[in-house]
This record gives structure tokens, C-alpha cells and sequence, in this order.
């Protein structure tokens, strides 16, 4: 079952890397070419998920979407992870003071929306694909503190890491050799959790404007555009909404199924 | 604050149908008072509905549709019953793209404040009908001298401002005067400048002196921006305006709605609606499901084109196709280079299809054009040919120009979707004969703080709503920075004409020149797509004037 998990998860968030990959080097058509004469066009041999309103190609613009997505994703969870972890990996080997100040700090960074905070940075530097990558990341790095935070938290208390440290090992050098080690698990679980959310994150700003700037492509500003032609053509909707939803469900069941496989306890359990 | 209840029972005389209906209602006098008022006038002839937040709504019924007596009998105990009310409903809301900043006409350039006040709440001596003619306002009639330097306008009498502030000719001197002061804020303030004086010489008469013949002038008074405003209420006009108008502001909720009731105080005939609500829905998704929802009763100038051909299918709206006087323009700093060069900018109108923009910008609603000026007006010179879809000519024309490929310029783009598209496909286009455009979306505020007023800008697209404005081509300093010393010889000439032969004669030249200039790159004349409720009667076609003229509106049966 769980295998099961992994193998659909993986598989939905290969194509979605694969589809990335291709349209770096390959797409049908240019995604930002015009056809005024072909708008609209409905899916055909020609074009398999339809034109948009000025006549691009839809598959070609969700290939290019794609790419912009999964950049974006991994530069935002990435930047999130550069802040967070630390952070909570320091939480957790000192305590004290340093903890509540990290972990409150952590606490009220959450308490700001990924929305407000791309609008706070759109006010700064305008609207664009690095606006969301700042934004996400922002708003990923007290998750992934929080989790980081919890986990060393629990190893700290194992009796190996308490004698390392009665043996006079550093708190520094038992972070690195015991308790980084043991979380692992833990944190690529979350991380795979935190680009599906990333890339919903990245659709929904798009959609309201604040993400990759026309003509570049992007699924949220795709569906944006389309909401007004859902009487005349409703596919316009359809296929961007499907991309979002492949690469989404593709990293959740990823990281659920890598969750319970890594999950020592459940897999005893079971 | 306790819950009332109120029953309200109708009765059907030519069905003997009875209907009960209990609803409740959050007490209180003013919703006691407001429901006797709504059954008072009569409403669309329904079932009473009283919800918990106090708002009233009255719900069309098929058994209401014939003429009904309506018992109230409500808890609230005071309702007597009411005679035949078969009265059609005397409100109405409209949907508006923007929000005025303000609604002082004589403060501000945006179209939207002259698209709730014109007319509604503002006159001026003269108006634009909806034909697009000057017809009398606050002046019955006037003569005008033969050297075309003295106006004398006879005024309405008995005319007052809706706080009771009486008209006459002082108020024309004040309101003129004001206009033309050194501080004044007028956003067209050139329309002022011919004039010399305003005598009085008795209460009823203005007598208007230029300092050279303009042949628009009884036009130029019909602008939205020379309206009539009261000495005491020109300050406060812009939250609270005072105007002569059959309407007045009863309440504003900003970024929301703005209401406007029956001026009491109207000279005219008193006009057929009660209460006027605009509300602000700019979003083209969110406005074409209002209209579906009946949340509005009309969109006069709908922003979402490509949802039109639902509407047309549907036998509960009327679709009007019409025209405005907006010209969408992708404006050029011909101050900067290279815009500043010829060339440049004749290589850009070849480059860019516009029949393809108003296809997919527009869903082909729209006309091209190829000069500042709109198919709807008399003079009209078609010249959407000057410069026909030729990438290899627009080439050779950046080549000549010295302009190399990859060069890079920014477009600024305001919100809404006729900017937002054309930006995007002007870039398309230029991106095939090897100019690299960059697109920058940016809010009304920023647009009009950088670009109109600053002129720090490459390229925007925008419209131009006002009618027969070629004046602004011959401003020293407007935004686009055209300087044309042989426009503005034409220019002159036009306005001192007097003769209606050389004043066609010369708008056509002026039309030309505009074209062979190319300023701007002229794309296409925006269309009005009004949208309403079939029972409506009276409103608007056309868009001669920035303005949602309600005054003759009216429900039909």
C-alpha cells in the first residue's frame, strides 16, 4: 500500500519533472507566439489541449509552466530550508532563551499570510517570479524551524547524544554527527510536503497578479485569464487546473508514502 | 436589539391567491420605517423580504406579476394596508469598472468621476445629449455674436442647488472663474482660457466674452469639467457634492458602492428613478456574475467582452453594442529616444497588427483607427490604412533608423484587460521584427503619478475617453511630449475658425497629420458594450461624453 503510494507519487511528480526538463529544450510551439487566427481553437491534433485567447498553444505554455513552477518551488523551500533548519537545529541544541526567541520569532513570521507577505514585497520591488520565491520561502522557513526543532529535540534526549555530550563532545559536533543525521528522514518527508505547497502557493499569487509577470507562462496566471472565457472556452480552465492538481497530489502522495516507509515505529507496527 | 418578526400577507385580486410569508426582522424604528417606505413605493411587485441584517429585497414572484393588493399585517403592528401596487421598481444599480477618487468634476481627469456625476448631479450651461449634439442645460437658449466673440446665454430660472442655494448668471461667473484662476485644479483648464470675461447683466443672463473665436466652445462648456458649482459647496464637492442635478449623493462606501437619491430640489421634470446605487466591480469575472445574479440591473460600459455572446443568448438582458469617443493608444515618451525618431515609431505601427488586437484583446468589438480621432464623430477620416501589418517594411525602418536588434523598452500597463491584452500582444508583435519588450502592470494610482503627471515612461497603453480632445496633441507638455510646430499651426487654425466647412476641413488635416506623425501608435476606438436588464428603458447607446446619464431611465412593464 504504501509502496503503492510512492510508486503513483513518484510517478505524477516525474512527469511533471520530465514535462520541466523538456520544455527547457523542446515545446510544440513557442509558449508567448501569437495566432490571432487560431485563438480559441479547442483541443485538436494540432493543438492537444486547445489555444488561448491571443492563440498560443496551451500545451505549450504548461510545459513552460511547468519549468516556472518547479524553479520556483525549489527556490522558495530552498531558501526556506537555508533559514529554517538552522534555526531550529539551533533551537534545539541550546534551549533556553535562544529557543523561545527563535521559536516565537518563528511563531509570528507564521502569523503573516504567504499573500501579505507578497504583497508587502510587490510594494518593495515589484511584482515577479523572485517576489513569490521570497514570499514562499519566507513563509516555509518557521515550518520547516518548528520541524526541525521538534525532531532534534526528541534525539537530544536519547541517551547516545546525553553521553556524547558527558563525553565532552560539543554541542555543535553532536548536532552534526547525531541528531542531523536521525531527522533527515524527517525533513525530506516535509520538504516534499512544503513544494506541493509551494506550488499551489505559486499558482494562487500568480493568479492574483503578484507572480511570473506576462508573457512569461505560469498555471495560476494561465487560469486567471481563462476564468473570463469559461462560457465560450471552458478547456482554457481545464488543463492548467490539471497540471496544478498532478503536480500537487504527485508531492503529497510522495511525501505521505516516504513519510510511512521512513516511519521506524509504524513500519514495526505494521 | 431584539427580533421582530413580521408577517406580511399578499393577496392576489385577479388570482385570489393568498400568500403568507413570515420573515424575520432585526428590530429596531429604522427598519420599521424603511420596510413602510419600500411598501409605500410600490417595489417589483413581490413578497416582502425582511433578512436579519435589516436590508430589504424584494423578490419577484410569478403571482405578482398582474395587479395585486397587498395586505401588510405585520407584529410591528403600524403597516395599514396599502392599495394596488403594480408600480415597476424605481431603483436601479449599475456596475462601474473604477472608483471616482472624488466626485468633483472640476478636481480631477478621471473618466470615472464624469461617469457617475455628468448630468446625475452636475450640470453645466450646455450638455451632450446621447446623440452626441449640444442641447441646453442650465441654458435655455443663446446667441451667438457674428465675430464669434460674445455668448450671451439665457439661464434657467427657478433652478437651485440640491441644498437649496439659488442659480443665476453669479454662479456662472464664480464657476468660470474658478475654472480659469491661476490655482485652479481643472483638470482641462485650456477649455477656459479663450474666455475673457463673464458679464451679468441681469440675474437670468450671461453674457461670455473671448479673447479670440473658438468653434467649440458650446461643446467645450458641455465637458463634464465645466460644470456649475456653488460658491459655498466648490471646496467639499469632491466627498460632497452640490450640484443642480436631478440626482443628489445620499451615501458613499468607498471601494464599494455610491448612492444617489432624487434631488427634491430638481428644477427640471423630476426624473423617473427614486434612488440610483453605482457599484465599483472592475474584476470581468466577478462583474458578468453580478449581472447573472440580478445583483446588478445594468453594466454600461461591461469590461468583459468575451462573456457578451452569453448574454446575447440570454432573453433577460439587452446587449448595446455602441460607441464611445475612447481611443486606445499605445502611447509613446516622444521625448526619449529613439521614440523621438520618425521612423522608430512608423516601424512600430507596421509592426503590430492591430485587427488582430481588437480580435483578441476585444473579441473583435472595436474598430481600428488610424488617427486620434473616432469613427463616430461627423469628421470622421478613416485611416486605420496608414499603416498596414508589414513586419519586413517595419524592419527596414528600424534598420534606417539605426535601431539595432534586442533593443529593449518597457511597457507600462494600467489594470484594466484592454491595457493588460494589448500590452501583451504589442509585445508579441514587436518580439517578430527583434525589439525586446518588457511589460510592467501597475495600479490606476501609480500609473497616473508616473506616467500622466511624471512622464516617466517608455510606453503605455491607455484610452482616451474624452471626444474630440485633438487639443491634447497641441499641449506643450502632455505626457507624450509630441511638440509639432505644424500641428499646432493647425491646431490654431481650427480652433479660430469659424466657418463649418473650414473647421471640417481642418479636423480632417488635423486627423492626417496626427496619422503621417504617427505620436503615438493609434490602435483602436473601444467600443461601449452596455449590458442591462431587458425592462430597461433609456439608457445610453453610445458613450458620447464620459458619462452614465441616468436621468431619463426608467423600468419598463
Amino acid at each position: 500500500m504504501r509502496n503503492l503510494r510512492i510508486l503513483i507519487g513518484g510517478a505524477m511528480t516525474l512527469i511533471v519533472i520530465v514535462t520541466a526538463l523538456v520544455a527547457l529544450v523542446w515545446t510544440p510551439y513557442g509558449p508567448t507566439a501569437i495566432d490571432i487566427l487560431h485563438r480559441l481553437a479547442a483541443p485538436s491534433a494540432a493543438h492537444p489541449f486547445g489555444t488561448d485567447a491571443f492563440g498560443r498553444d496551451t500545451l505549450s505554455m504548461i510545459m513552460a509552466g511547468a519549468e516556472n513552477s518547479i524553479i520556483v518551488a525549489l527556490a522558495a523551500v530552498g531558501l526556506g530550508a537555508v533559514l529554517g533548519i538552522p534555526a531550529g537545529l539551533l533551537a534545539a541544541a541550546r534551549g533556553g532563551w535562544t529557543e523561545e526567541l527563535l521559536m516565537r520569532g518563528a511563531d509570528l513570521t507564521f502569523a503573516f499570510p504567504a499573500l501579505l507577505t507578497a504583497v508587502m514585497i510587490t510594494a518593495l520591488r515589484g511584482p515577479g517570479a523572485y517576489t513569490v520565491m521570497i514570499a514562499i520561502g519566507v513563509f516555509t522557513a518557521p515550518v520547516l524551524a518548528r520541524v526541525t526543532r521538534t525532531a532534534a529535540g526528541v534525539i537530544w534526549v536519547q541517551d547516545y547524544a546525553r553521553a556524547a555530550r558527558a563525553l565532552g563532545r560539543g554541542r555543535g559536533a553532536v548536532t552534526r554527527v547525531h541528531i542531523l543525521p536521525n531527522i533527515l528522514s524527517v525533513l525530506t518527508v516535509q520538504i516534499t510536503i512544503q513544494l506541493s505547497l509551494a506550488i499551489l502557493a505559486e499558482a494562487g499569487l500568480s493568479f492574483v497578479g503578484l507572480g511570473a509577470q506576462p508573457p512569461a507562462p505560469s498555471w495560476g496566471r494561465m487560469l486567471n485569464d481563462a476564468q473570463t472565457y469559461i462560457y465560450t472556452a471552458p478547456f482554457l480552465t481545464l488543463f492548467p487546473g490539471l497540471a496544478i492538481a498532478l503536480a500537487v497530489l504527485g508531492l503529497n502522495m510522495l511525501g505521505d508514502g516516504l513519510r510511512d516507509a521512513m516511519d521506524l515505529r509504524r513500519r514495526r507496527r505494521a | 436589539m431584539g427580533i421582530r418578526q413580521c408577517s406580511i400577507i399578499l393577496h392576489d385580486a385577479a388570482t385570489n391567491m393568498k400568500a403568507f410569508r413570515q420573515v424575520e426582522q432585526v428590530g429596531g424604528r429604522k427598519n420599521r420605517d424603511r420596510t413602510s417606505r419600500l411598501l409605500a413605493s410600490g417595489g417589483r411587485g413581490g413578497l416582502l423580504h425582511c433578512n436579519t441584517r435589516g436590508e430589504e429585497r424584494l423578490l419577484k414572484t410569478n403571482m405578482m406579476r398582474r395587479p395585486t393588493i397587498l395586505f401588510a399585517a405585520a407584529m410591528v403592528g403600524l403597516l395599514p394596508a396599502l392599495p394596488a401596487l403594480a408600480a415597476p421598481p424605481d431603483s436601479l444599480t449599475l456596475g462601474i469598472a473604477l472608483e471616482p477618487p472624488g466626485l468633483d468634476p472640476t478636481a480631477g481627469a478621471a473618466g470615472a468621476i464624469r461617469d457617475v456625476t455628468y448630468d446625475n448631479i452636475f450640470q453645466g450651461l450646455t450638455k451632450i445629449d446621447a446623440e452626441g449634439q449640444v442641447v441646453p442645460s442650465l441654458a435655455k437658449a443663446w446667441t451667438v455674436a457674428p465675430d464669434g466673440l460674445t455668448y450671451t446665454f439665457d439661464l434657467q430660472s427657478g433652478v437651485t442647488f440640491s441644498d437649496g442655494t439659488p442659480f443665476d448668471c453669479s454662479i456662472v461667473q464664480f464657476s468660470y472663474g474658478r475654472a480659469m484662476a491661476a490655482d485652479s485644479i481643472n483638470a482641462q483648464k485650456q477649455l477656459f482660457a479663450p474666455i475673457a470675461k463673464v458679464d451679468c447683466p441681469s440675474p437670468l443672463k450671461a453674457v461670455i466674452t473671448l479673447k479670440q473665436p473658438i468653434s467649440t466652445f458650446l461643446y467645450d462648456m458641455a465637458w463634464g469639467d465645466a460644470v456649475m458649482v456653488a460658491p459655498k459647496t466648490a471646496a467639499t464637492n469632491k466627498t460632497q457634492p452640490v450640484g443642480t442635478g436631478p440626482f443628489m449623493l445620499s451615501r458613499w462606501v468607498p471601494g464599494d458602492r455610491i448612492e444617489l437619491v432624487r434631488n427634491p430640489h430638481y428644477w427640471g421634470n423630476a426624473p423617473k428613478l427614486a434612488a440610483v446605487t453605482f457599484r465599483v466591480i472592475a474584476d470581468p469575472a466577478a462583474a458578468t456574475a453580478a449581472l447573472l445574479s440580478g445583483a446588478l440591473d445594468a453594466y454600461p460600459d461591461f469590461p468583459a467582452p468575451e462573456t457578451v455572446v452569453k448574454f446575447q443568448h440570454d432573453p433577460r438582458f439587452t446587449v448595446d453594442i455602441g460607441t464611445t469617443e475612447g481611443k486606445v493608444i499605445l502611447a509613446l515618451n516622444d521625448a526619449r529616444k529613439p521614440f523621438s525618431d520618425i521612423r522608430f515609431r512608423q516601424a512600430l505601427a507596421y509592426a503590430i497588427d492591430r485587427n488582430a488586437i481588437v480580435q483578441a484583446a476585444y473579441s473583435g468589438y472595436g474598430r481600428v483607427i488610424g488617427s486620434h480621432y473616432t469613427p463616430s464623430d461627423p469628421n470622421f477620416v478613416d485611416l486605420a490604412n496608414a499603416y498596414p501589418y508589414d513586419p519586413a517594411k517595419a524592419k527596414q525602418l528600424l534598420q534606417e533608423a539605426g535601431v539595432k536588434p534586442g533593443m529593449t523598452f518597457t511597457i507600462t500597463m494600467p489594470p484594466p484587460s484592454y491595457a493588460q491584452r494589448s500590452g501583451q500582444l504589442v509585445a508579441a508583435y514587436l518580439s517578430q521584427v527583434g525589439i525586446n519588450v518588457k511589460l510592467e502592470s501597475v495600479e490606476w494610482a501609480q500609473w497616473l503619478s508616473k506616467v500622466f503627471s511624471q512622464s516617466n515612461f517608455d510606453a503605455t497603453v491607455i484610452a482616451h475617453v474624452e471626444s474630440r480632445d485633438l487639443d491634447i496633441y497641441a499641449r506643450p507638455h502632455y505626457y507624450f511630449n509630441y511638440d509639432s510646430p505644424t500641428y499646432k499651426a493647425l491646431y490654431a487654425q481650427y480652433i479660430a475658425a469659424t466657418d463649418p466647412a473650414a473647421q471640417a476641413a481642418l479636423v480632417e488635416k488635423l486627423q492626417r497629420q496626427l496619422s503621417a506623425d504617427e505620436p503615438n501608435i493609434f490602435l483602436f476606438a473601444l467600443p461601449k458594450i452596455g449590458i442591462w436588464n431587458a425592462k430597461l428603458k433609456g439608457m445610453w447607446s453610445n458613450d458620447p461624453m464620459p458619462a452614465d446619464d441616468v436621468t431619463e431611465v426608467y423600468w419598463g412593464p
